[in-house]
């Protein structure tokens, strides 16, 4: 489902002399339908760059990248958005949301966007909402002002909504109680039966050995240094 | 698919200088694109140019119109394009004094852009109008009161109402937040993002706020002197701008 390979990035600071900060040179790997693979490697290695290329938010510098069947590192603006709309959910560290949005529809939103009626697409979300046990009492209101592990646990929640083929989980356990990181485990683990490609960042290594097929070092990705 | 706006190499000069140049885009139908830019920079030249308000010196404007497909728009007799302004296409002011009537009521604006386009049954115009105003979170109440009256936040949902109660297509807004309070401002995006989606709208909005176009643009355009210095997905284009000068303008932002 997923085909990296030989996958270059580095930044150009133009306005700090226009120093060039190498991050990741020939990386190469593939995730098949089904599988979880966690990258693992330092703070700084470059494994939320590696998650940010995979989603399309960063540009590679060189190499390819391949979801499902579209090549993300050439497609357009247009491709790449029906992509995240259809095939590549992205659950990441912080939720952005928009101010007064109601967090029963930031659940909802990613079904909405597919075109699902609104009773089925708040079904879902009352029923993921339910299960990740954020009281009913906050479902009105906006997440921004929740608990850090509330807004994990709502970012969870949208994240799953919708049944991508293709998962990018970054921390999805951080900052949870046992008994919710529990149900994010179970969630992970029904995304896999039902063949969804997982990549993931855990840096807790009770998850990752839970939830990993296998583990990728992403400091093996990182440019000589000169 | 076939665009709903094309647009290739519009150039805008005011003498000697440039005002755009050679700005090339498409536009599908559903996608709301973002123009960024420090003022000076073009945007609204631009924005002005594609929505008939001034006339180009170069380059085609190309729209899929509802009954006889693409058609460029800068060839079209003036008539017509006008009566494309009242119908498929909607232009949010910034001020939204530039864009409603201000000695007539509430619900005279909204009625009036129906009447525009045939409507004629003063019980129907009023329907929708009060509608329109709803969805537009103004009571009832307020629909004969004069725009005058009304607080920035509200004029600037009145002008919103006015131009969507025709359906259009394509909707161009020229700092839709500008000038109003933060409070207002979230209220008013949301407002939009949720109009957008229900209506299947196709957007153009023009915003030196990169905040707005994270929240409402699907693709973004940076523009500086007359030019597109570079596009690609908002979010991209903000959490790795390449173009030194959208790295300078990203790293400007006021973190809260």
């Amino acid at each position: 489902m997923i085909q990296v390979d030989t996958l270059s990035k580095s930044f150009t600071l133009h306005n700090q002399g226009g120093s060039v900060i190498p991050v990741l040179s020939g990386a190469s790997f593939s995730v098949a339908r089904g599988e979880c693979v966690a990258l693992t490697g330092e703070s700084g290695a470059g494994k939320s760059t590696v998650m940010r290329i995979l989603y399309g938010n960063y540009i590679a510098q060189g190499g390819s990248v391949r979801i499902d069947d579209v090549i993300l590192t050439e497609a357009e603006p247009r491709a790449v958005l029906a992509l995240r709309r259809e095939t590549l959910g992205y659950v990441s560290q912080f939720l952005r949301v928009v101010p007064r949005v109601p967090t029963l529809e930031v659940v909802a939103e990613p079904l909405l966007s597919l075109g699902m009626p609104e009773a089925a697409a708040f079904e879902r979300a009352r029923e993921l909402l339910t299960r990740l046990r954020i009281p009913q009492t906050l479902w009105s209101l906006s997440p921004s002002t929740f608990s850090g592990g509330e807004q994990q646990r709502v970012n969870i929640a949208r994240g799953f909504a919708h049944r991508y083929p293709v998962l990018l989980l970054d921390e999805p356990t951080a900052s949870l109680d046992p008994l919710n990181r529990e149900t994010v485990l179970e969630l992970i683990e029904e995304a896999k039966a039902g063949g969804v490609a997982i990549v993931g960042i855990f840096h807790d290594t009770g998850t990752r050995d839970r939830v990993a097929d296998r583990e990728i070092d992403v400091s093996a990705f990182a440019p000589a240094r000169p | 698919m076939t665009p709903l706006l094309d647009v290739r190499d519009l150039t805008k000069r005011y003498g000697a200088r440039i005002g755009c140049a050679d700005v090339s885009f498409t536009l599908y139908p559903g996608e709301v694109l973002g123009i960024v830019g420090e003022s000076g920079s073009g945007k609204s030249t631009l924005l002005n140019c594609l929505a008939g308000h001034q006339p180009p010196d170069g380059g085609s404007v190309i729209f899929d119109t509802r009954t006889e497909g693409p058609r460029d728009v800068l060839g079209m007799p003036e008539p017509e394009r006008r009566m494309l302004g009242r119908t498929d296409w909607a232009f949010v002011h910034q001020n939204a004094r530039d864009g409603l009537r201000m000695r007539i009521s509430a619900g005279g604006n909204v009625g009036e852009r129906l009447m525009a386009v045939g409507a004629r049954h003063y019980g129907d115009i009023r329907e929708r109008s009060i509608d329109w105003l709803d969805r537009v979170e103004i009571a009832a109440d307020r629909v004969d009161d004069r725009p005058a009256a009304f607080s920035g936040g509200m004029q600037q949902r009145l002008q919103i109402a006015r131009n969507l109660v025709t359906g259009p297509r394509l909707i161009f807004m020229d700092e839709p937040t500008g000038g109003l309070d933060v409070s207002v401002q979230a209220r008013l995006l949301d407002m939009i993002r949720g109009l957008v989606r229900r209506m299947g709208l196709s957007a153009i909005v023009v915003t030196h706020d990169l905040a707005v176009v994270r929240l409402l643009a699907d693709r973004l355009m940076v523009m500086k002197d007359g030019h597109v210095i570079e596009s690609g997905l908002t979010d991209q284009v903000l959490d790795d701008p390449q173009a030194p000068y959208t790295q300078l303008l990203v790293s400007s932002v006021l973190q809260v």
